[in-house]
């Protein structure tokens, strides 16, 4: 059993830059790297990829986050866990054993899967959002349960390389390799606790560096174009200090750590994972040293009796049209053609949603009293149920243009189908996980 | 009078349709002040037209932080919602212009 462990997190969305992971295995002497690359709606729309190629269903950019990493992470014997196997763990797996093939390396890639519960769902449960029927949304089209460490843990007692896993809640990504170098046990809450906390300030990669904190007059960031990912060493009492690559951008300070700690935490005393139902706010943060951040307390008593499952619904196709308007009588003439495409659209499309970018598109009215913006851009957004209706939207204000107000150019239009999620719960013993491994 | 930016900083969250905003301030002597004058009810009143359902303040003493978590806030969640900042990854900024 090891006395520390060193963690990294390279990649805090699906659309995150690709060198600062590189940078953590090349320099951060990293035992374990995660990239976290799987939003609620990420799933589903990789479940409708893959219904159209068996072969596909991972993470879009898995090829390329692979292909640089894979080299520097065998070098220097850094595993790697991350969610890229998105709704096709084994798909990705596969994939990753071709790159290495073509690279000349050997790597065993185990692939984690139980998470995808659609078909042990009738429709009929409850959403958590709304209270009714899930399958009164919409036509369902995925289903995956976040799973916790358990899922994880036997990957790592393997010799994998790599642990690819599909829906899996982010902390837990982290949480895994502490109880596995650490021997600690499951139900040992407060230790679930403490590492939970480390997992969830490292998860979002870059919002701990200064990413999502900048703000040039009062929270100035430096090198913000070469921001550094950060990286935790944990001790085997579940303390922490996170750090990041000497030379790379960015900032890690109390104040960006205690924005990442409440970040998207609905009660800071209850942080429900699957592990744990952590409490964030005995956790104390103290500054060590210029980008050195020592975690200690947080921790938990208890775990959720079920699983969060997030459902991916077809909601129908999402229409947009805008066109800008600049100078005298900017506001007036935005205005105005706002009002023409409504009355073209009102009697078809009843959730229309009109805004002047620049004015009131951001936030409500009431706080844009007094801005006099030299220009603003119209932007008219809608649902529809067929895409020839969602496209109506952007054609309406299109037409504008020989059709609406003096000086309106840059028109632009797009449509996109849209993927709704909700959320509703399962039984723990309804769900297994189990995990596949490859190599070359 | 003062805005809230010139004493603390926010950041926002969100989990389907409640926004999740913190409020930390830049000098931990400022907790005190904005324990009495920052009510969730101010805070509801301050977002009325963004927030339609409850607003509820935890206060971390030890972490000299708040939590306002907003429910009914995001025009059904970021995945159906027809707003341009779907996430409302924006509106720590429209905390910040309420005035103390």
């Amino acid at each position: 059993m090891k006395e520390k462990i060193r963690i990294g997190c390279g990649a805090g969305f699906s659309g995150d830059r690709i060198e600062p992971a590189l940078i953590l295995v090349e320099k951060g002497n990293l035992d374990y790297l995660v990239l976290e690359c799987l939003a609620e709606r990420t799933i589903a729309l990789a479940q409708k990829r893959k219904l159209q190629n068996p072969d596909l269903g991972y993470d879009v950019l898995l090829e390329k986050r692979i292909s640089g990493l894979l080299p520097l992470l065998l070098k220097n014997k850094t595993r790697l866990i991350t969610n890229m196997g998105a709704a096709h763990p084994i798909a990705g797996a596969k994939k990753i054993i071709e790159l290495a093939k073509e690279q000349g390396l050997k790597v065993k890639v185990a692939a984690v899967f139980g998470d995808n519960v659609f078909s042990f769902l009738s429709g009929d449960e409850y959403s958590l959002e709304n209270d009714i029927p899930i399958h009164s949304y919409g036509k369902l089209v995925s289903a995956n349960a976040y799973l916790g460490v358990e899922a994880i843990l036997p990957a790592l007692a393997s010799e994998a390389d790599i642990i690819l896993t599909g829906r899996v809640a982010d902390p837990s990504l982290f949480l895994a390799p502490m109880i596995y170098e650490f021997g600690w046990e499951v139900d040992d809450f407060e230790k679930m606790g403490k590492g939970t906390v480390l997992g969830h300030l490292l998860e979002c990669a870059g919002q701990i560096t200064g990413g999502y904190f900048a703000d040039p007059i009062c929270k100035p960031i430096p090198d913000m174009h070469i921001l550094g990912h950060p990286f935790v060493d944990v001790f085997k009492d579940g303390h922490g200090v996170i750090s990041k690559v000497e030379g790379t951008g960015g900032a890690i300070t109390v104040q960006t750590t205690k924005e990442q700690l409440l970040y998207e935490v609905l009660d800071p005393f209850h942080y429900f994972t699957p592990d744990v139902i952590a409490d964030f706010s005995t956790v104390k943060i103290e500054e060590i040293s210029k980008n050195q951040i020592q975690i200690n307390g947080g921790g938990g008593n208890s775990k959720p009796e079920t699983y969060k499952v997030s459902v991916g619904y077809e909601a129908g196709f999402r229409g947009t049209g805008e066109i800008s308007y600049a100078g005298a009588h900017a506001v007036e003439r935005g205005e105005l053609a706002a009002e023409i495409v409504r009355l073209r659209l009102k009697d078809k499309i009843q959730n229309l949603k009109i805004d002047l970018i620049g004015m009131n598109s951001l936030h409500p009215s009431e706080f844009s009293k007094e801005s006099q913006p030299y220009e603003v851009r119209l932007r008219v957004t809608g649902m529809c149920d067929s895409l020839q209706l969602a496209q109506e939207i952007g054609e309406e204000v299109e037409a504008l243009y020989t059709n609406g107000p003096a000086g309106g150019g840059g028109a632009r239009k797009y449509v996109e189908q849209v993927v709704g999620v909700v959320s509703t719960l399962l039984e723990r013993d309804r769900v297994k996980s189990s995990f596949q491994q490859f190599s070359t | 009078m003062k805005k809230l930016a010139e004493i603390a900083h926010s950041r926002a969250g969100d989990k389907g349709n409640i926004l999740i905003l913190s409020l930390i301030p830049f000098d931990s002597n400022d907790f005190d002040l904005l324990v009495e004058k920052v009510s969730a009810d101010l805070v509801k009143n301050h977002l009325k037209n963004q927030v339609k359902g409850t607003v509820t303040r935890y206060v971390l003493p030890e972490l000299k932080a708040f939590q306002f978590t907003c429910t009914d806030a995001l025009a059904g969640g970021v995945t159906t919602s027809l707003a341009l900042d779907a996430h409302g990854k924006s509106l720590s900024y429209a905390l910040l212009e309420l005035e103390i």
